[in-house]
């Protein structure tokens, strides 16, 4: 009989021996130097900030349950959400109409991210908050100067949340406009032809086909804008919005425990950015559908140096 | 079935069809070859009005496609009376083009649920079919990144036959496939040729085109070069461009 290497199942590979690969893996010793030095600065920073009688740990345990914080945690919270949504409400629409054949709708979403995205937040959420200034009423009605089916007064429509609302909301939109676009335009253009083959009109290729494999490119950076929304909306304190960060720095006005209502405030951002993150996640493995191939090739390519690759 | 008449196609300055009349009888396959860049996509294309052309008339089962004629004038369609055209006309391209975030089954089932509103269990029956036809049963429940090329391709194919089009385009549809793959998806296409399907395939299997095809076209720098028989043309070519292409690609 023949020996036929790398033929197995033949009687001839019953009787060759097994050949367990046992390998000691060459020394470290740059990467075990590098782990100990890291775990020594981590042990060390604990340890100073665990018996730091400065940092009133007391005080921060106190108050991370006080009524007054959870509310402002609570008002975080919807204008992330809702600020969040806006966004991407306002940069779908841009970004469709970004990559319309009108030419008017094109210059009018550019127009729109070029004015959000070249004048800072900061700006905006005044603006909103003092809009009365500029228009002291607002009204449904004929255009120009026609009759008014209802109008408002700009001071009781504005307050600081709506105020919060539309400058966080809008100036997101523009943001969100790319990040959409960049998503759309990453389907191959075979995908709308097949579908449109299949006499799909173009809002059923864009909601069936396109946004679909569009999300996969879309849902990790909007991940990464919501986690930011989340700590953004604490500049909402400029025009006295009630959220988080506003009510911390309302309490150490009274009680001057300045850098512990800081650290309260910041432990519940780490909270609610790690929910998000874990929320992401999963988010991120439902657009994966049909792509079971594709993460752990990525895996593989983010990890340089790991284990699997050594 | 289709009726082709002096169209041209023009992207930017250059001219890629230059008047080009062909027909295809109800039931007919008509095989279209030519060299790299001479124009076939486009023809496809034209037809399936995925590219609009410049001049001369398209007609499928007697609708001019992209156009009404009213008061001796054109009207362009409406994008309802185009996907309407589009629904009858089955196109399979090189890439497939299967959706990747739904299954064989789901990809299949997806023109009639949406485009039609068939419901889904009349439309998952008839799917299951159109995938045993193709010889994929077995892999309804997966995606086309499980699949060969060989068959998403007849996914592909079982997509547009869900449809029931009156004709089926094929561009160029076993070139992305690798040869021992390439059999599979024609033994498909044979069995719909024979089935009486009305079909235009632009390709390179000149085998395929003897033994299926009821006329061979050769276009060459977006003018038809020669035309006929393909067991006569391909046995006697004519012009002396279609020999030299023929040495090329046998
Ligand atoms: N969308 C397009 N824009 C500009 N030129 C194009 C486009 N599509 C095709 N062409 C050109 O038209 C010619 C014919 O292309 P095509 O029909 O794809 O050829 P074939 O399918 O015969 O290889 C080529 O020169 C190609 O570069
Ligand atoms: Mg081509």
């Amino acid at each position: 009989m023949t020996k036929t290497p790398g033929a197995p199942g033949t009687s001839a590979a019953a009787q060759e021996p097994d050949l367990p690969i046992d390998a000691i893996r060459p020394p470290r010793p740059g990467r075990w130097i590098a782990a100990l030095v890291a775990g020594f600065v981590l042990v060390w920073l604990a340890y100073t900030i665990i018996v730091n009688e400065n940092l009133h740990w007391d005080v921060i345990v106190a108050y991370l349950g006080d009524g007054r914080v959870l509310g402002g945690l609570w008002v975080t919270i919807q204008l992330t959400v809702l600020s969040m949504a806006i966004g991407l409400a306002l940069g779908v629409l841009a970004a469709v109409m970004q990559l319309s054949g009108s030419a008017v709708l094109r210059g009018a979403s550019a127009l729109y991210t070029w004015f959000f995205r070249g004048t800072p937040l900061l700006v905006q959420l005044i603006f909103w908050f003092n809009i009365g200034l500029v228009f002291p009423t607002f009204g449904i009605g004929v255009p120009f100067d026609g009759p008014k089916l209802f109008q408002w007064q700009a001071n009781e429509l504005i307050t600081p949340f709506t105020a919060a609302l539309l400058g966080l909301g809008i100036n997101e939109g523009a943001y969100m406009a790319e990040i959409v676009r960049a998503g759309i335009r990453s389907v191959d253009p075979g995908q709308r032809e097949a579908a449109e083959s299949l006499g799909m009109s173009h809002r059923q290729v864009l909601r069936r086909v396109v946004l679909p494999q569009a999300m996969r490119v879309i849902v990790p950076p909007t991940g990464n804008q919501f986690i930011s929304m989340l700590k953004t909306t604490s500049m909402v304190s400029v025009i006295a919005g009630a959220e988080l960060l506003t009510v911390s720095q309302r309490i150490y006005l009274g009680n001057f425990e300045v850098i512990a209502m800081l650290i309260v405030a910041s432990i519940w951002y780490m909270v609610l950015t790690t929910i998000a993150s874990v929320g992401q996640h999963f988010l991120e493995k439902r657009f994966e559908r049909g792509h079971h191939a594709l993460p752990a090739r990525i895996r593989r390519n983010l990890r340089p140096f790991g284990r699997g690759n050594a | 079935m289709v009726r082709i008449s002096s169209v041209r196609k023009c992207f930017g300055a250059v001219e890629v069809l230059k008047g080009i009349s062909l027909d295809v009888p109800v039931g007919g396959v008509v095989c279209v070859v030519g060299p790299s860049g001479s124009g076939k996509s486009t023809l496809l294309r034209c037809v399936n009005r995925l590219e609009t052309i410049d001049s001369g008339r398209i007609w499928v089962d007697g609708d001019l496609i992209g156009y009404a004629e009213r008061d001796g004038r054109l009207h362009h369609l409406s994008p309802a009376a185009l996907s309407r055209q589009k629904q009858d006309i089955g196109m399979v391209f090189q890439r497939f083009h299967l959706f990747p975030h739904r299954t064989a089954l789901e990809n299949v089932m997806e023109g009639p649920v949406v485009v039609r509103g068939v419901p889904k269990d009349k439309a998952r029956t008839r799917a299951m079919e159109l995938l045993e036809r193709v010889g994929l049963a077995d892999r309804a429940g997966h995606y086309p990144a499980q699949l060969s090329g060989g068959q998403q391709q007849r996914v592909a194919i079982a997509r547009s036959l869900a449809m029931d089009p009156k004709l089926m385009l094929f561009d160029e549809p076993t070139s992305a496939l690798d040869p021992e793959l390439v059999q599979e998806v024609l033994a498909v296409m044979r069995d719909l040729a024979a089935s009486g399907m009305t079909m235009m395939v632009v390709t390179h299997e000149m085998g395929f085109a003897r033994e299926v095809g009821d006329d061979l076209i050769f276009i060459d720098g977006g003018v038809v070069v020669e035309r006929g028989n393909p067991r006569e043309v391909l046995a006697a070519p004519r012009h002396e461009r279609f020999r030299a292409f023929l040495g090329q690609v046998l």
